[in-house]
């Protein structure tokens, strides 16, 4: 069967680049599943949890949003920021929740709201894709300290 | 002749210049591999970016009205946006840029735009009296996307209001440390991809043509531009450490031989001194 050309790039990095079977992607309009031979398509991201699986081996990403290309079985995301689910620094997302959590709880006049609330939501995902990564491992002390 | 004194002078001064080449050699190296760090680093976003981009521009080689930033016109007034260092020291990088852009000036025959970034390229500009739109200097070592955000604000504007049809870019792309390529490079209108016939390529927009061009248009303006001055800085720094190396061993070849003509002079003299003596001493006995 055909495969997909799948790289994902933000300004920093190339994080991901290979042949791979399926890409499951957090468009706006929901996530969606794409397979080889799929029409060409233009979308833009939400933040959440990319995952690419080839062969038996799944990988998982999180990206905060950004444009996904299909064009003829290649697929090309360009992220804001993206990160590998075992990257994820844990303790930066949730200061990064208390934070927004605060900001938007005594909303100062001055603070911009729709801003706090996309960086809550970002930290919200980015918590899930790292937890739901760890869990399988949590025998093996993965999960501690959460 | 020269006297012992002013050789001993001479080397010194040499010396002196050889301090100060090889000070700016170790800043220009840490810089440099900074810089190009961080450009190669960027290449692999700015790439995608173009290709999805050619992609679009395919479709939309009707014309249609969806984006300003995709329209093609036809060509009254160009645009050129011009890169260059603030500073000099840096062999021939300055130079070949300027000679690359003074051609392509000379082969239009539609007036010219300028806007400049860095103050070796104002100048050049300004001697060569070319119209300068705009000018950015002192954009640092390390300049952030939100410092190249009004250069992105020109072009998208003057672009958008049809006061320019094309923008060309001009800087100097990064090869490897001993080698910078000068290069012309056209930002606006982006170059479609070429599309065998037959093939659907119809793209299906989500959430809609509009929302998704109106976000990535100006992205893609900026992200470029910010990748092609991150180039231009990582060749700058290479140029300058390559020139500061040659220029502190040519000092230390000076000062080589001025040590030995040095030496020589020295010798003559207390050769002459001696026979003085034994001359003296000859002639009292």
């Amino acid at each position: 069967m055909d495969k997909l050309k799948f790289e994902i790039v933000t300004a920093e990095r190339l994080l991901y680049s290979d042949d791979v079977d399926i890409v499951i992607a957090p468009g706006v309009q929901g996530e969606m599943g794409i397979l080889p031979s799929h029409a060409p398509l233009l979308t833009m991201l939400q933040p959440g949890e990319l995952v690419v699986r080839k062969g038996s081996e799944e990988t998982a990403m999180f990206v905060s949003g950004g444009f996904l290309e299909i064009m003829q079985n290649r697929v090309t995301v360009l992220a804001d920021t993206a990160e590998r689910a075992e990257e994820i620094d844990i303790a930066r997302a949730e200061v990064a929740k208390g934070r927004a959590e605060a900001r938007l709880r005594d909303h100062v006049p001055e603070m911009d709201l729709a801003r706090a609330e996309v960086a809550l939501k970002r930290s919200l995902v980015r918590l899930k894709v790292a937890e739901r990564r760890r869990k399988p491992k949590s025998g093996l002390g993965g999960a501690q300290g959460l | 002749m020269a006297t012992i004194r002013e050789i001993r002078r001479r080397i010194k001064s040499v010396q002196n210049t050889a301090k100060v080449t090889k000070a700016m050699e170790m800043v220009a190296a840490s810089k440099m591999r900074r810089a190009q760090e961080r450009t190669m680093a960027a290449r692999p976003y700015a790439e995608k970016m173009q290709q999805v981009l050619a992609d679009l521009a395919a479709q939309h080689r009707s014309g249609e009205e969806v984006h300003p930033l995709l329209q093609q016109r036809e060509v009254n007034r160009i645009a050129l946006i011009h890169i260059t260092p603030d500073r000099g020291l840096c062999g021939g990088l300055v130079a070949n840029i300027n000679r690359s852009v003074a051609s392509f000036i000379l082969e239009q025959n539609v007036p010219i735009t300028t806007v400049v970034v860095g103050r070796k390229g104002r100048d050049f500009m300004n001697r060569s009296g070319q119209e300068v739109r705009a000018e950015f200097t002192q954009l640092g070592d390390r300049p952030s996307i939100v410092d190249i955000q009004p250069i992105t604000h020109i072009v998208i504007d003057d672009y958008t209001n049809g006061l320019i049809d094309e923008v060309y870019v001009s800087y100097t792309r990064f090869v490897n440390t001993m080698n910078q390529q000068p290069v012309l490079w056209r930002l606006l209108p982006v170059e479609p991809t070429a599309i065998e016939p037959g093939q659907n390529v119809e793209y299906i927009y989500e959430p809609s043509p509009a929302e998704v061009l109106a976000e990535l248009l100006p992205r893609f303006v900026e992200k470029e531009l910010y990748h092609v001055i991150l180039e231009a800085i990582a060749s700058e720094q290479s140029a300058r450490m390559v020139a500061m190396r040659s220029a502190t061993d040519n000092a230390k070849e000076i000062v080589e031989e001025l040590t030995l003509t040095y030496n020589k002079v020295r010798q003559e003299m207390v050769t002459k001194e001696l026979l003085d003596i034994v001359g003296g001493v000859a002639a009292l006995g």
